[in-house]
C-alpha cells in the first residue's frame, strides 16, 4: 500500500515522515522517528506504557493511527527534561524511588504530566485516578502516587 | 448481605539462595589507569538494585569511593560465572563474591601504593576519599589515581581481584533425608485485615502490617522499595493473578492484560513494615535479601484473614469472589472467626 507523508511536532520540533496508511504512533515514534521514549508492552490499549501526548492529552500511542495525527503536538518522555534539568516528576519519581524496572515509567510519567497540566493540586484520589490505566509490576504503586503528590508541589510542575 | 472484617497472620523463614551445587557466584574486579575499578560479574539487575548494593560492597571492601566503582552486570558471554539472579540470593552470594575479589584487588593496590611510597603495604590505610596513606601519617600519601597509573605504566603490576562464594554441599543423610541445604534465613511477620463482602464474594485488604529481619540492610531505601512493591505482588497473587483460572486444565487461560487480572493502583492498601536488622554472620556485612519473602507471607495472611472474616477456607489461588460465595454456600452462611484485639498499633 502507499506510503502517505505525515508531519507533525515532536517534543517541539518539526518531524516529517511517511507512514503506512495502518501504522499505529507508537510505531511510527520508535521504528520511524528513533523515539524510544515510549514503550511497546502489550500493543492491544491495556498496560499503559506507550502513553503519549497529542495536543496535551494522554493517548495510548499503540491504538492511535498515525495518520490521525497530522499536524498536531505530540509529547513523549523524551522531551520532558529541559537541556540538563530534568522535569520536576522526572526528579520526583528519582527522589521516591518510583521506579523499579523501569518499564512502565515513561507512561506512568506521561499521565502524571497531563494531570498536574490540567490539575496542579490534585488529590491522592484524582492521582490514581490519573493512572489507573498504568500497569505496574515491581512497585506496588505506592512511591508512583507519592512522586506524583510531590511533584505536585514543587515549582515549575505545570511546565508541559 | 453484609461487610464481615478478618484479621490474619502469617510468618516465613525464608532461605537466601539454594544449595543446588554449591550456589557458587564469581565476581572480577580491576582497576583502571584513571583510578577506579570496574565490577565484573553475570549477575542481573532487574530493578531489584543488584547494580547498587554490588558497588556498595565494592567500594567499601576496597576503601575508595563509590562514585570511583563502575558494576558491570549481565554479559555471561564475557563476564564471570554465576548461577542467576533468583531466590532472593543476589545480594548475599554475589555481595560475598565481590567481598573476597575486592579484598585481593585493595591487596594489590596497597602494594603498588607502598612501592611508590617506599613503605609496608601492612602499614597504609585508605581514607574512602581516594587517598592512600601511612597509618598515623595521613601526609605520607599517595591518590589511588597515582597508584592506578604507577602500577599499570612503571610497576607493571594489574590492581585486579578474583573471587567466588561456594557453600559446601551438604549430602543428604541416607537414613532421615536430613540435609543443610542453606545457611542464612530471613524471618518475616505480616498482619492482613480484610474485609469481606457476603453478597459479592470481594475481598478489599484494608491494611496491612508486617515486621522483616534482614540481616543488615545494605541499602534502606531500596529494601523498601522491594518491601513495599513485593506486598504488593503478594496481594495481586493472593486475590486477582493466575494464569490458569481452570487448572489444571490450561483451556480458557487469559491471553492478555484483558483476561489477566492485574489491579490498579486504586486497589492498594496501607501498608507499615518494620525492619529489624540482625547482621547474618556469613553475609556480606550481615546482609541477606529481601527478594521474594516480599511477597510470600501476604498470601497465606489474606487467606487466614478470610478465613477468620467469614469461615471459608480458600486453599486454591487467587481467593476468587466465586470461591468465597461457593465455601460459603457450603457453610450454610457465615461463620465468622474470633476477633481478638482492635487495630494494630501503629507506632
Amino acid at each position: 500500500m502507499a506510503k502517505l507523508p505525515l508531519q507533525f511536532r515532536l517534543n517541539g520540533s518539526d518531524r516529517a515522515t511517511f507512514v503506512d496508511p495502518a501504522s499505529n504512533l507508537l510505531d511510527t515514534l520508535r521504528r520511524g522517528l528513533g523515539d524510544f521514549g515510549p514503550k511497546y508492552g502489550c500493543g492491544q490499549g491495556t498496560c499503559g506504557v506507550c502513553t503519549v501526548l497529542v495536543d496535551g492529552e494522554p493517548q495510548l500511542a499503540c491504538l492511535t493511527l498515525a495518520v490521525s495525527c497530522e499536524g498536531r503536538q505530540i509529547e513523549t518522555t523524551s522531551g520532558m527534561a529541559d537541556g540538563p534539568n530534568l522535569h520536576p516528576l522526572q526528579d520526583a519519581f528519582m527522589d521516591h524511588f518510583a521506579a523499579q524496572c523501569g518499564f512502565c515509567t515513561p507512561g506512568m510519567l506521561t499521565a502524571a504530566r497531563a494531570l498536574l497540566a490540567k490539575n496542579p493540586q490534585p488529590s491522592r484520589e484524582e492521582v490514581v485516578e490519573a493512572i489507573s490505566g498504568n500497569i505496574c509490576r515491581c512497585t506496588g504503586y505506592e512511591p508512583i502516587i507519592a512522586a506524583i503528590l510531590a511533584a505536585a508541589n514543587a515549582p515549575g510542575a505545570r511546565r508541559a | 448481605m453484609a461487610r464481615h472484617e478478618g484479621r490474619g497472620m502469617a510468618s516465613v523463614n525464608y532461605p537466601i539462595g539454594m544449595n543446588l551445587g554449591g550456589d557458587p557466584s564469581q565476581a572480577l574486579i580491576h582497576s583502571n589507569p584513571d583510578g577506579k575499578f570496574t565490577v565484573a560479574l553475570s549477575a542481573i539487575d532487574l530493578g531489584q538494585g543488584m547494580k547498587q548494593v554490588s558497588r556498595q560492597i565494592a567500594a567499601e571492601t576496597l576503601g575508595v569511593p563509590i562514585e570511583d566503582v563502575y558494576v558491570d552486570t549481565a554479559d555471561s558471554d564475557t563476564g564471570p560465572h554465576d548461577m542467576g539472579s533468583f531466590a532472593s540470593r543476589g545480594t548475599h552470594r554475589m555481595g560475598n563474591a565481590i567481598i573476597v575479589a575486592a579484598r585481593e584487588a585493595r591487596g594489590v593496590l596497597l602494594e603498588a601504593a607502598a612501592e611508590e611510597l617506599e613503605v609496608n603495604a601492612a602499614d597504609l590505610v585508605t581514607d574512602g576519599r581516594g587517598n592512600i596513606h601511612v597509618r598515623g601519617a595521613p601526609s605520607r600519601s599517595i591518590t589511588v589515581k597515582a597508584t592506578a597509573q604507577a602500577a599499570q605504566f612503571k610497576q607493571g603490576k594489574t590492581i585486579a581481584g578474583r573471587g567466588i562464594f561456594l557453600i559446601p554441599l551438604s549430602a543428604v543423610d541416607a537414613e532421615t533425608g536430613e540435609m543443610n541445604p542453606n545457611t542464612a534465613f530471613a524471618h518475616a511477620c505480616l498482619v492482613a485485615d480484610v474485609c469481606v463482602d457476603d453478597e459479592t464474594g470481594e475481598v478489599e485488604v484494608l491494611r496491612m502490617t508486617s515486621a522483616y529481619e534482614l540481616g543488615r540492610v545494605i541499602n534502606p531505601r531500596m529494601v523498601e522499595q522491594q518491601l513495599v512493591g513485593g506486598a504488593w505482588m503478594g496481594i495481586s497473587h493472593a486475590l486477582y493473578e493466575t494464569p490458569e483460572p481452570y487448572y489444571p486444565n490450561p483451556e480458557h487461560g487469559p491471553r492478555d492484560f484483558n483476561e489477566y487480572l492485574m489491579p490498579g493502583p486504586g486497589d492498594i492498601a496501607p501498608y507499615h513494615v518494620t525492619v529489624l536488622e540482625r547482621p547474618a554472620p556469613d553475609g556480606p556485612f550481615g546482609g541477606k535479601g529481601p527478594g521474594e519473602m516480599c511477597a510470600n507471607p501476604v498470601l497465606p495472611a489474606i487467606a487466614n484473614a478470610v478465613y477468620n472474616a467469614v469461615g471459608v477456607r480458600v486453599d486454591e489461588l487467587p481467593i476468587t469472589p466465586e470461591k468465597i460465595l461457593r465455601g460459603l454456600k457450603a457453610n450454610g452462611g457465615v461463620k465468622p472467626g474470633p476477633r481478638r484485639g482492635g487495630p494494630v498499633n501503629w507506632r
